[in-house]
């Protein structure tokens, strides 16, 4: 039992042995410590905010509502009853097709053509920033107006309107645009291509103009022409970036919306525009029916965490 | 043109000023300004023109190039029966509202996740990139209810324009973009600073703030063209005549508005972005590149 006493004689002289003027010290390091925190999370609190009611929570709230019902202010539990409806629409299918359709002809247009028109780009010496400006202009525009030009001008289905005149001219046989079911996807591609490439344009620009010349150089003396020096050289050292904006592009494609609103008044020639995200808006927004709408947004982002896994897959097992 | 400062392309500068070359460069050189003109100028010049044509003439086949008889009465139709003036107003200062809020909050919290790094920053930055992966359309449901009816607090923001500003602070891609450039202040530059005894907000004021003009510039202009630009959400949360914004607008009229006078309102309610665009092109353009996708 003696030594128990031993402890308490150690305590006195031992290392963590407080002093008066260490305590002090600690404790005005401890204040500190959390006084800069908290003027660290005072700066943080307006976007925190922000982004909690406007993101985060919306979220959690989307799925939550998919499983609910409300009918005259009264929310109750339904299961799946939300999904089966919505699967039951008779254009839940089209939609999903038309929104295939639609992402996958914006990838063939949208996606190699921005590619190309930036490898012709960035080999002329002149001009460069007038075709520059002149790619990205579009971008500039509100969607709504571009596409009230391209409905009433452009698509004009009979020989008045732009492209059946050009059309015309060129000998071709003239379209009805929009009023065709075949056409309606195609003309929402073209519109949608033309408001938007700007952007991948500049982007792959940048992107080329970080590739070293002595690759080329190389490839050259090698004996590559030129269309092998762009699919040995050129793609190899954009790939990652080819690759990201690939997914964003399916993305941004699989939200079709305004397309759809504006030049086919929603739904097109027999259903043949009827988009996912035209479908969101019609049950929430006209059906009453905001419970519907969310579990189709649930779906929709199954779909693209779905894409997003085999992209990540992809380009994982390339690197 | 000091064709020789820039660094090699697919094709060598030698090859392209050698005869045969040069002239196949030459000719390749107008067929892409003219064509290029012609596919991204000519639909605007069709518009400007086509909105000055009378109905008759729109319908006329083959289409006339310049209009008869301009009829710059559709212009002034489209300004007065749409009220455009007043959806003009609205969006500008739903613009102008949008980039207040998004460089105040947007700014404090970059600075904040970049210099201060207060506990579970890193989590929080990471929770708010985590909402560029979930597409707008997804969201725009539970969205519309959250602002129809706020969380603990139970106010309606329709027809606010705060239903605009804030969701649009939850900008994750901002946030990345100025914490970014934030990072690459040095250190040295902060710890004298504080040395002085300023406080972080003096710091930031009077040392980030003025080195981050280039980045704070281009965070406004895509606040303003983002505003401008978005349809489906201000359409949801601003149902009345009274504070719809321009493009929201001039849908709602389109039904019962002549083809023309649609058109020429369409031209109007693209004048400012495009304005914008064409003083700010360097400043949108780098801002694009080198925040986008470099790092």
């Amino acid at each position: 039992m003696a030594l128990t006493t031993a402890p308490g004689a150690t305590r006195r002289t031992g290392p963590v042995a407080p002093t008066p003027s260490r305590t002090a010290g600690r404790r005005a390091g401890l204040g500190r410590k959390v006084r800069d925190n908290l003027t660290g999370h005072t700066f943080l609190i307006g976007a925190v905010v922000c982004f909690a009611v406007f993101s985060w929570y919306p979220m959690v709230r989307g799925v939550v509502m998919s499983f609910q019902r409300t009918r005259r202010g009264e929310t109750t539990w339904v299961g799946w009853d939300n999904y089966s409806r919505i699967i039951a629409d008779p254009s839940f299918w089209t939609a999903w097709k038309n929104t295939f359709v639609f992402t996958g002809l914006a990838l063939v247009l949208g996606y190699l053509v921005p590619f190309f028109v930036a490898i012709l780009l960035n080999e002329l010496r002149h001009a460069k920033g007038y075709l520059r400006v002149l790619v990205y202009l579009p971008v500039m525009l509100p969607p709504a107006s571009a596409l009230f030009l391209f409905k009433f001008y452009a698509y004009d289905p009979s020989e008045a309107g732009l492209f059946n005149a050009v059309l015309t001219a060129l000998g071709l046989p003239t379209s009805e645009w929009m009023q065709s079911p075949t056409m309606t996807m195609p003309a929402m591609v073209i519109a949608s291509t033309w408001m938007n490439m700007g952007g991948a344009v500049l982007i792959y620009l940048a992107a080329l103009q970080n590739i070293p010349g002595e690759l080329y150089e190389a490839a050259e003396i090698d004996g590559a022409g030129v269309w092998r020096r762009i699919v040995h050289v050129t793609v190899p050292q954009t790939r990652l970036i080819l690759a990201l904006l690939a997914m964003l592009q399916i993305v941004a494609t699989m939200q079709l919306f305004i397309e759809p609103l504006i030049l086919a008044n929603g739904a097109g020639t027999q259903d043949s525009a009827t988009s996912v995200a035209y479908l969101i808006y019609q049950h929430g927004f006209f059906q009453n029916d905001l419970n519907g709408a969310a579990a189709l947004g649930v779906i929709m982002l199954v779909v693209l965490a779905g894409f997003s896994a085999v992209y990540l897959r992809l380009t994982a097992r390339q690197d | 043109m000091a064709a020789d400062s820039t660094t090699r392309t697919l094709i060598s500068h030698a090859q392209l000023r050698r005869g045969r070359g040069r002239v196949l460069y030459w000719a390749v050189l107008t067929v892409v300004v003219a064509g290029f003109t012609l596919v991204f100028l000519g639909p605007l010049y069709w518009m400007v023109t086509g909105a000055l044509k009378s109905g008759q003439e729109i319908a006329q086949t083959p289409p006339t190039l310049f209009p008869r008889d301009p009829q710059p009465g559709n212009y002034v139709d489209a300004w007065t029966n749409l009220d455009l003036a007043k959806l003009l107003f609205n969006t500008f200062y739903y613009a102008t509202g949008a980039v207040v809020f998004q460089l105040v909050f947007d700014t404090a919290a970059a600075y904040a996740l970049s210099k201060l790094r207060p506990v579970l920053g890193g989590l929080i930055l990471g929770m708010m990139l985590a909402t560029l992966m979930i597409p707008a359309m997804v969201l725009i449901v539970p969205q519309y209810v959250t602002v129809i009816d706020l969380p603990i607090v139970h106010v309606n923001l329709l027809d606010s324009p705060f239903a605009i500003w804030l969701p649009l602070v939850a900008n994750a891609f901002n946030i990345f973009l100025l914490k970014r450039f934030f990072d690459s202040i040095p250190e040295d530059l902060m710890a004298a600073a504080v040395m002085d005894g300023a406080s972080p907000l003096r710091t930031l004021w009077s040392i980030v703030l003025p080195m981050s003009r280039p980045i704070l510039g281009v965070v406004a202009i895509f606040a303003v063209t983002a505003v401008w630009k978005d349809f489906l959400w201000p359409k949801l949360v601003m149902p009345s005549p009274e504070t719809r914004t321009v493009s929201v607008g001039i849908y709602a009229f389109a039904g019962g508005t002549p083809m023309n006078v649609v058109i020429a309102a369409s031209v109007i309610a693209a004048i400012p972005t495009v304005v914008l665009f064409l003083i700010f092109q360097r400043n949108i353009m780098s801002g694009l590149t080198t925040g986008g996708l470099k790092g």
